[in-house]
């Protein structure tokens, strides 16, 4: 007597609701032992980072909009991600094209220094966008002209635009007045017309913002009603199929790592431009790769995408509370943000298998 | 635009409302660091000060920090958290936090912030650094007098302003006293990265330096000096006596405690006000670590009476007849350098080979 | 600049010291993705492995029993990631990077009570005769136990994918899943012992950080070894010798370069560093220009018995 996985026909809906929210459990009760054992009140905890960030009478009116603040760049590049990864395009450098978005962007911005044209920042989205852009298109053409792997073409340049961002924020574009120090002009500060500030005080609500939720709806419609999001559907369920009904599949390649790429860049750009402020050789936080993370949690649907983003972004900002207000070590945050993913990911087996009590053994 | 500015500032000034109402009567330090507490360095002196503000002021204070805060957009909500939870004084511990701190500051105007090595003051933010070129004097010293080789390894971070006065001033010191010496200088591009660190000093070791002088903050190259053996070193930002008395022949301190206690004080007594502050080893901020008995008695006797004259302020170790490095005069008889000088400092001095990168 | 002071003898030496820990790491990722599994999470079981190794060889005074323990712990978390992967059928890419942040985390928490304390020393062990002769002897003949362990390893892992049968299933359940378990491979098995396998190598690399190259425990040692080791197996286009070509030769760049500036040549540090990096996409586009694609043909891909 055993147990068996049966794939189902198509995820269950139900589970696919359900599963998430199991998984926060589990994740709550683990992590509860594991602040227990680091001596503090697990209950305390668990409520710090998961409700404080939203209810706390402190807190909650900055954490709330910070929250968007947070999750708008791992949306905007989960969104591009999972176009490909639909198609079973696995572009995994996406932080390498959300720093060279940044770098390019930031480039044209500080070129026109100090103009006031209000010309210049959508010049500096475009910019971004294209970097991006650019820097998918190795991956992309190197694949559909020669065959290469995109998975670690894309990864190796990462480590690439690491290297081109140290090199521009202490050379080419640091900044002249900034005594020494590596890093450029700060953008939210010193340069108002290519900034991308808050557009409503208090609201959180900055271009990169916007940007995330048009780009989340613009994936729904494509994937639902255009033809290219059916040609994604069906070349990543049934690639056979897919080249018979006439799917073109360098054009897919070309199409879904590109938008990956652009996305990634404009949120470099957004967030070069306002949250972060500056080009510094620390830039590149690693949006990149939490984004693929994103992209799978969100089950590569645009609406749990949007979803997982917000709860990616709670984990942080409560983390950061519980840091302050218990005092409890970043490495403890890190840790429960693992077993978050791990249950996350472990439980879609429910949604994708049925699991079976089988008697005898299976042939 | 002008509309959403006077939002801005009318919702900066609730929220900077909000902050104080909760502020109780113990008073609440909070620390911003840019490493994890267990760094052994940078970070792990300053979490080392706040204990020790803990301790001094007992019940009347309370402390909370957050570790390993990336610079960035990050900074600027991990401070501004921390100003709303009820801080009444902030100390931001790393150059990248600068302009969030400012941003902060702006907006919480009831609030204290404090930010190191950094350059930008506000009513209610002051700035506040060590001059460790001071500590470097010392060590440049004793490097040139143990040295046999007569070459000294420096490994450096960033060719920022304060890592190349340290060389230079380390470098002066240990010219004075061994007109013989060279020095050469790994550019890490790293404050703390062990293993890059311990394959700096390894190159350097190998190249014939039996003394390693660090900007980095880790203790790798004291390690690996140590594996070499018969190789001097000192302790960066923390005194490293782990590794005394050999290779750690002497260290810099960074002892933020001092400071710390008395702007919490001023806190306190309502006396604060904003400042630019940098001390060395005069009031205490910067610590020459204990010289060990490697280093002959009469070389720690004359390490130990500069660092006197500097304490008194008899002694500047920038002080005249000095060159750049290309020959050009920079430093009169007599004449001592200016802190604007020092402080944008981008050159070496005469004697000095090689370029600063960039 | 004097490039005369750099003693080639003492670079290349040192070079596989620096080489070793990103060796060990990049020969047990290539098993794993021979296997048709890739595992991002290196550098969080490297990291693990560092302090694991550390605290046991602090608390033991045995270097030894360090190194074995860094393998079980490297192990620990690897079979963590094959449970999600291949029991649980999960994206490997996405649980990859999970176990990177799980390991970071994890790591840190337990060598809080181990900072600021010293290892005991592995020591060197010079092999006798050999280490006398001049130029190889110092280059190749007098290191630490664990230099000479990682090229054993690496020998034994080309044999045994070359010449054994476990080798021969191993490349078969990675090329094409679905043929070998037609067949009647363990898909799912084979799979999982090579990700233990994988997680031993990492631990170990960790451990020779902390131990050996470092030798101390900071937190967060590992500073992207992890990664390094994963664009190793890539540049080795999935071959145990080129794997130990593309160690010495990731190791090398970064100790040539500290070594230039060093000898006080000016030397645009960022392009250099980059190098490895084009060289590997290099690499990549070869493989493809003739015609193959190199990787294992199931790579990252979930395989699940359908009869």
């Amino acid at each position: 007597m055993r147990f068996v996985l049966e794939k189902r026909p198509a995820p269950s809906r139900l589970m696919l609701g359900l599963t998430p929210i199991l998984a926060v459990i589990a994740t709550m009760l683990a992590g509860g032992v594991m602040f227990w054992a680091l001596g503090a009140n697990p209950v305390e905890a668990i409520r710090t980072i998961f409700v404080d960030p939203l209810f706390d009478p402190t807190f909650a009116s900055y954490s709330r909009p910070q929250l968007l603040v947070k999750a708008a760049p791992l949306i905007l590049i989960a969104i591009g991600l999972s176009l490909g990864f639909r198609a079973g395009i696995w572009n995994i450098g996406a932080e390498g094209q959300y720093i060279i978005g940044a770098v390019v962007g930031a480039g044209v911005g500080l070129a026109f220094y100090p103009t006031e044209s209000r010309l210049v920042f959508p010049a500096m989205v475009l910019a971004g966008a294209f970097g991006g852009w650019v820097w998918a298109m190795i991956p992309a053409l190197l694949k559909t002209r020669l065959g290469t792997n995109e998975i670690l073409v894309s990864l190796m340049l990462v480590y690439v635009a690491e290297n081109i961002l140290a090199s521009v924020a202490s050379g080419l574009l640091k900044n002249p007045e900034g005594r020494g120090f590596p890093g450029s002009r700060n953008f939210a500060r010193d340069y108002p017309a290519a900034s991308n500030l808050e557009l409503l005080p208090g609201t959180g609500m900055h271009w990169g913002v916007i940007a995330a939720f048009i780009a989340v709806i613009a994936a729904y419609v494509l994937m639902t009603r255009h033809k290219m999001g059916f040609a994604i559907r069906l070349t990543g369920e049934a690639p056979r199929a897919a080249r018979f009904a006439g799917v073109n599949p360098t054009r897919l390649v070309v199409f879904s790592l590109g938008m990956a790429g652009a996305l990634a860049g404009m949120a470099g750009l957004f967030e070069v431009s306002g949250p972060a402020g500056q080009i510094s050789i620390d830039f590149g936080s690693g949006y990149g790769f939490t984004a693929i993370i994103v992209a799978f949690l969100g089950r590569l649907h645009p609406i749990g995408i949007l979803l997982a983003g917000l709860l990616m972004a709670l984990t942080y900002i409560g983390g950061e509370l519980a840091q302050l207000m218990l005092g409890m070590p970043a490495a403890a945050i890190q840790l429960f943000q693992g077993m978050l993913l791990f249950f996350l990911l472990a439980m879609d087996v429910f949604a994708n298998y049925r699991i079976r009590l089988k008697t005898r053994e299976a042939a | 635009m002008n509309l959403f500015k006077t939002l801005a500032v009318g919702a900066a000034l609730a929220a900077g409302l909000a902050g104080t109402a909760t502020a109780q009567d113990t008073t609440k330090v909070g620390f911003i660091y840019v490493g994890p507490i267990g760094d052994g360095g940078w970070t792990y002196e300053h979490n080392k000060a706040r204990l020790a503000v803990e301790e001094h002021f007992g019940d009347a204070v309370e402390t909370v920090y957050q570790e390993s805060v990336p610079e960035g957009a990050d900074a600027e909500r991990a401070i501004t958290q921390m100003a709303l939870s009820g801080a009444d004084l902030i100390f931001t511990t790393s150059f990248g936090f600068m302009d969030a701190t400012v941003a902060v500051a702006e907006k919480f105007p009831d609030v204290k912030f404090e930010h190191a090595t950094g350059y930008k003051t506000a009513d209610n933010l002051a700035v506040y650094s060590a001059r460790f070129y001071e500590g470097r004097a010392v060590q440049g010293t004793i490097a040139g007098h143990l040295t046999d080789s007569n070459i000294v390894g420096y490994i450096a971070s960033y060719p920022i302003p304060e890592v190349i006065r340290g060389i230079n001033s380390a470098y002066i010191h240990a010219k004075k006293v061994n007109p013989d010496v060279e020095f050469k200088i790994i550019w890490a591009y790293t404050w703390f990265d062990p293993a890059k660190e311990a394959d700096a000093a390894k190159a350097l070791i190998e190249q014939g330096a039996d003394v390693i002088l660090q900007h980095t903050d880790s203790t790798a190259p004291q390690a690996a000096a140590a594996e070499a053996g018969n190789v001097y070193t000192f302790g960066q930002a923390s005194d490293m006596s782990e590794y005394a008395p050999m290779p750690r022949v002497s260290s810099i301190i960074d002892d933020w405690a001092p400071y710390y206690i008395e702007r919490v004080q001023a806190v306190i007594d309502g006396t604060w006000e904003t400042a630019d502050t940098w001390d060395g080893i005069g009031p205490g901020m910067v610590g020459i670590g204990e010289i060990s008995d490697a280093v002959p008695a009469e070389v720690k006797a004359e390490a130990l009476a500069l660092k006197d004259a500097i304490a008194s302020g008899e002694y500047h170790p920038f002080t005249g007849p000095l060159n750049k490095q290309d020959g050009s005069a920079w430093l009169a008889e007599g004449e001592t350098a200016d802190d604007g000088t020092l402080l944008g400092m981008d050159f070496y001095v005469e004697g000095i080979e090689g370029e600063i990168p960039n | 600049m004097d490039l005369g002071q750099i003693d080639p003898i003492l670079l290349l030496a040192s070079l596989m010291v620096a080489a070793t820990p990103i060796l060990l790491a990049a020969t047990g990722e290539m098993v794993v993705e021979k296997s048709g599994v890739l595992n991002l999470g290196v550098e969080g079981m490297m990291i693990t492995g560092a302090v694991v190794g550390f605290a046991v060889a602090v608390n033991s005074g045995s270097p030894a029993a360090g190194f074995v323990a860094a393998a079980l712990a490297g192990a620990g978390l690897a079979l963590l990631f094959g449970l999600i992967t291949q029991v649980l059928k999960s994206n490997q890419v996405a649980t990859g990077l999970g176990l990177t942040l799980f390991g970071l985390g994890l790591s840190s928490l337990i060598g809080k009570p181990y900072e600021g304390i010293k290892a005991p020393s592995l020591g060197k062990l010079d092999i006798p005769l050999l280490a006398d002769i001049p130029v190889l002897g110092p280059i190749l003949f007098r290191h630490d136990p664990m230099v000479y362990i990682s090229l054993l390893i690496v020998l034994g892992v080309w044999a045994g994918l070359k010449y054994t049968r476990a080798g021969l299933v191993l490349r078969a359940v990675g090329e094409n899943h679905t043929a070998a378990h037609a067949l009647g491979y363990k898909v799912i098995r084979v799979r999982l012992a090579a990700i233990l396998f994988g997680g031993a190598m990492a631990g170990m690399g960790g451990a020779y950080l902390s131990l050996v190259r470092v030798p101390t425990w900071v937190e967060g040692m590992t500073a992207g070894a992890g990664w390094i080791a994963l664009a190793i197996v890539v540049f080795a286009s999935w071959r145990a010798g080129r794997v130990l070509l593309g160690a010495y030769l990731f190791g090398g760049v970064s100790v040539l370069q500290l070594n230039l500036q060093a000898a006080g040549a000016a030397i645009p540090v960022e392009y250099l560093s980059m190098s490895p990096y084009l060289v590997t996409i290099l690499v990549l586009v070869v493989i493809s220009l003739r015609g193959k694609h190199g990787a294992p043909g199931s790579l990252g891909r979930v395989f699940h018995a359908t009869t």
